[in-house]
């Protein structure tokens, strides 16, 4: 019988385990892990590097220097470790965006959710997209050499480089980031929430704002933080527009370094390696790193509990 | 000729509503054909029929439902009366229907908040803030809808704490807390299980006298047990509309006839 | 019930708050469309002057008027070449572990929440880590390999996401099918799972690329910062092996630094040069992300599981 099978057809007396094909599939199995586990790797390669050198560097600065000093010169001679001035000029730059785009995302999500017509729809939400696309160096030209001049018009006191002009071009660049995640978020609540609320005689934007949005409360929410999160790790547009100085200041009109900025502006110079300005820039990487983390953690954690109500 | 026929029928026959000749649209796809049929006034009125006969399809015509979703088209007439108005009309405001009549849906959906503030919804609609008119219709929405023994005490948790039959009950108090004139249900019972069916069974016999209802249901003998009237549709189309028990005993129309003992396919 | 008259002045009242409402919709996104016009306009009108021929075969210069971009866009090409050949394996085949071959554990929910994580980290801190790892600690200087890796790093969520959402929307009868016929895991992912989500790859790698493309801070941060005028050695050459890697450890600029560098002179002759090349980079930008839109509106219209 075997011998009348064409030879491609295994033997079908005998239903065999081939040794070679299970190694194959293995050896893949394990390649394709081993691409997973990479992004693992790359977590801890990150969080060990920025470890390493800003251990170093709080071996010549105290903790507390590094958070209670007010000024931050490590350039100088007279070097100042206080992180605050950057802090400060961070949460500056990005309360101006958030006051531009949580807003403006909120509303574009809500019309589009819940009021534009199918075709406004579909043309806005490409568009939004390919806004959102655009480097961020373009925008930070653009903070720089338009915004700036137009808002010098109405403040002629505004100096050429200001956290406020930085702020407001960060805000219009985050609002497709905001308004989409918004959107999505308003868009998973069920069609019968709102059913329910148009029989009862409800508008359409009491429906929106009684009914969908409390609904995707948690979706809304981790929009926001992640949107707080882009703000806080933005770099072009305030290195740009805001100028690379330190200023500890709260006033939006002045010129002042963000944490980012600051990284910018010791990469640009040409610091040795090891030095202990070298080593600034992973602390300030490190203060960075731990502020955006914990907004994406909480923004997530709220994303994933409105996937599962829903 | 028209006009004098038009007052009598309002005069004399207790009608709280009027279909005539209505065609629906969905797109070019043409959903209901030609319906004609009377609500009447504090009476049941069940909808019955294979799935997608346009039973759910007809009822959500009379608070203007389609109204929310683009390439809908109504044709034809449902009066309402006293007013002895068109609902469909342009004119009339789909949002004021939707005040004046009410639903309840085949799914439970109370919405996201307390059970307290889901009630008080329809009001808050309205503009309604002062809390002592809130808080009456509130309790009173909750006994017509024998829940407020369930919940009194706890007012305001969370609406999706309740169980599956609550939550319908809920539902049906959210919609009487407004006082509307008919009540429409779509399915009502179908998402739940045989002791909650039964008491939102019990709840519609109980507000016969207080509303005009119209029930869908693909369950007859539900329909054969709370209706005063029932209408059996087929793609589409009213078969046959008459007295309930007419209807279950000695239906007129052969297909009626089939479909009720089961010989219909 | 409340009279009629009454209630249809509520009505009146809370349609006319619709009526803002939509107005105020518009008008937000108006200020989107706008300030999008704007920085194009602007742009335009202080670039395309200096958009010629020589501006793209010229090095940059210490005279404005005849500096040009052909070592960013050499470099910006030779960079993008390193991230997509390193990115693209590495994110299509995490996107296959977590959605094919991924158990329920752990270490699976571990490395989900890092996916997530990671694309939520400032490029600036991939600019720190290639700075220490590829820069210094592996040796690789301040080169095209050590700025091709970063951004790789940088775009890898990117196409692990979209590759796990393409595999994902295939119906489980596929792979059904393919197990009944007797292929093994890997037939099926390879033969079957791979080429029906192809074009969901291709729309998330494009997205990633062209996001790479316009990245500045991690380029910036490895200290990659200085005046090029010269192009890295040549990866094809006339005797055997025809090939060579001299240029993955060549110095190098890229597109959008050159553009940040001339933004930061004073001088408004290099204001100009920085339009144009904004220009540039915005129009290569627009171009890959409009045709992943466009990919996808396809890919929606034409597949119906």
């Amino acid at each position: 019988m075997a011998a009348e099978s064409p030879d491609h057809l295994a033997d079908p007396g005998k239903l065999g385990y081939s040794i070679r094909r299970h190694l194959h599939e293995r050896f893949i199995e394990v390649l394709l892990f081993l691409s997973a586990v990479l992004s693992v790797a790359i977590m801890l390669a990150i969080l060990a590097m920025l470890l390493k050198e800003s251990a170093v560097f709080f071996q010549h600065v105290s903790l507390w220097d590094f958070l209670t000093d007010t000024q931050w010169t490590p350039l100088f001679d007279d070097a100042h470790y206080g992180i605050l001035p950057l802090v400060a000029g961070t949460i500056v730059s990005s309360l101006i965006a958030l006051l531009v785009a949580l807003p403006l995302g909120t509303i574009i999500a809500i019309y589009l959710s819940e009021f534009a017509p199918f075709t406004v729809r579909e043309i806005s939400k490409p568009f939004l997209e390919l806004l959102g696309g655009i480097p961020t160096v373009v925008y930070g030209y653009f903070a720089l050499l338009f915004v700036t001049p137009m808002l010098q018009i109405f403040f002629p006191e505004l100096p050429g480089f200001s956290l406020l002009s930085a702020g407001l071009v960060m805000g219009i660049m985050i609002i497709p980031y905001v308004s989409s995640m918004t959107e999505d978020a308003m868009r998973a609540v069920p069609m019968n929430l709102r059913e329910g609320s148009y029989a009862m005689g409800a508008t359409r934007l009491q429906t929106a704002i009684r009914v969908v949005m409390p609904a995707a409360f948690s979706g809304i929410a981790a929009a926001y933080i992640l949107g707080i999160s882009r703000a806080v790790g933005e770099t072009m547009v305030v290195a740009i527009a805001a100028g690379m100085q330190p200023n500890l200041t709260w006033n939006p009109m002045e010129p002042a370094a963000t944490i980012t900025a600051y990284i910018v502006q010791v990469s640009l110079g040409d610091l040795p390696h090891g030095s202990i300005g070298y080593q600034t820039i992973f602390a300030a990487g490190l203060t960075l790193l731990i502020l955006t983390l914990i907004f994406n953690i909480i923004g997530h954690l709220l994303r994933k509990r409105y996937r599962e109500i829903y | 000729m028209m006009q004098i026929d038009q007052e009598a029928v309002s005069e004399q026959i207790q009608y709280k509503s009027e279909v005539k000749n209505l065609n629906f649209f969905y797109g070019n796809f043409n959903a209901l054909k030609n319906i004609n049929m009377v609500l009447h006034d504090k009476k049941i009125t069940a909808l019955i029929g294979p799935s997608g006969c346009g039973k759910s399809t007809f009822l959500r015509c009379f608070n203007r439902m389609h109204d929310l979703y683009p390439g809908n088209r109504y044709q034809g007439e449902i009066m309402l009366h006293p007013d002895n108005v068109n609902i469909l009309a342009q004119n009339v405001d789909p949002i004021e229907v939707r005040m004046r009549i009410s639903m309840v849906f085949q799914k439970p959906n109370p919405f996201p908040k307390s059970i307290y503030e889901n009630v008080a919804y329809g009001l808050r609609v309205r503009g309604i803030k002062q809390r002592a008119i809130l808080d009456e219709s509130v309790e009173l929405a909750l006994r017509n809808s024998a829940l407020w023994d369930e919940v009194k005490d706890r007012q305001h948790d969370l609406a999706f704490n309740l169980s599956g039959g609550q939550q319908q009950r809920l539902c049906i108090a959210r919609a009487l807390a407004t006082d509307p004139e008919i009540l429409l249900f779509d399915e009502p019972t179908s998402a739940l299980d045989p002791i909650a069916t039964a008491s939102i069974e019990e709840l519609i016999t109980d507000l016969k006298n207080k509303v005009t209802i119209l029930i869908v249901t693909h369950n007859m003998q539900q329909a054969a047990r709370v209706s005063d009237y029932t209408a059996y549709m087929y793609l589409g189309e009213l078969i046959e509309f008459n007295v309930t028990d007419t209807i279950f005993i000695k239906p007129k129309n052969k297909q009626t006839e089939d479909y009720i003992t089961g010989r219909f396919g | 019930m409340n009279n009629i008259e009454e209630i249809r002045r509520i009505i009146g009242q809370h349609k006319r708050w619709d009526l803002i409402f939509v107005i105020a919709g518009i008008f937000a996104l108006m200020i989107a469309v706008l300030t999008f016009m704007a920085l194009f306009a602007h742009m335009l009108i202080d670039g395309m002057p200096r958009l010629s021929w020589e501006f793209f075969t010229s090095f940059p210069s210490r005279r404005p008027e005849s500096a040009g971009i052909l070592s960013a866009w050499v470099g910006t090409t030779l960079v993008m070449l390193v991230t997509a050949l390193s990115a693209v394996p590495l994110g299509i085949g995490s996107g296959i572990y977590l959605e094919e071959y991924a158990p329920k554990n752990l270490v699976t929910e571990i490395i989900e929440i890092n996916v997530t994580n990671l694309a939520g980290v400032p490029s600036i801190i991939y600019g720190l880590l290639a700075l220490g790892l590829f820069v210094y600690q592996l040796g690789f200087g301040q080169s095209i390999l050590a700025a091709g890796l970063a951004l790789a790093l940088l775009i890898l969520p990117v196409v692990i996401v979209a590759t796990r959402e393409a595999i994902r929307s295939i119906p489980v009868a596929i792979r059904e099918g393919a197990y009944a016929l007797g292929a093994t895991k890997w037939q099926t992912v390879f033969d079957h799972l791979l080429p029906y989500s192809s074009a969901g790859i291709l729309t998330g790698v494009i997205i990633g690329l062209a996001r790479a493309i316009g990245e500045t801070a991690p380029i910036i941060t490895i200290g990659a910062l200085t005046f090029i005028a010269f192009l890295p050695p040549s990866p094809v050459k006339s005797e055997f092996p025809f090939v060579s890697f001299e240029w993955l450890t060549a110095p190098f600029t890229v597109m959008p630094i050159q553009m940040f560098n001339w933004v930061s002179r004073p001088e408004e002759a290099f204001q100009l040069n920085a339009a144009a090349a904004g220009l540039v980079l915005v129009v290569m930008t627009l171009a890959m992300n409009g045709l992943a839109i466009y990919l996808r509106y396809r890919m929606r219209k034409n597949i119906k599981w």
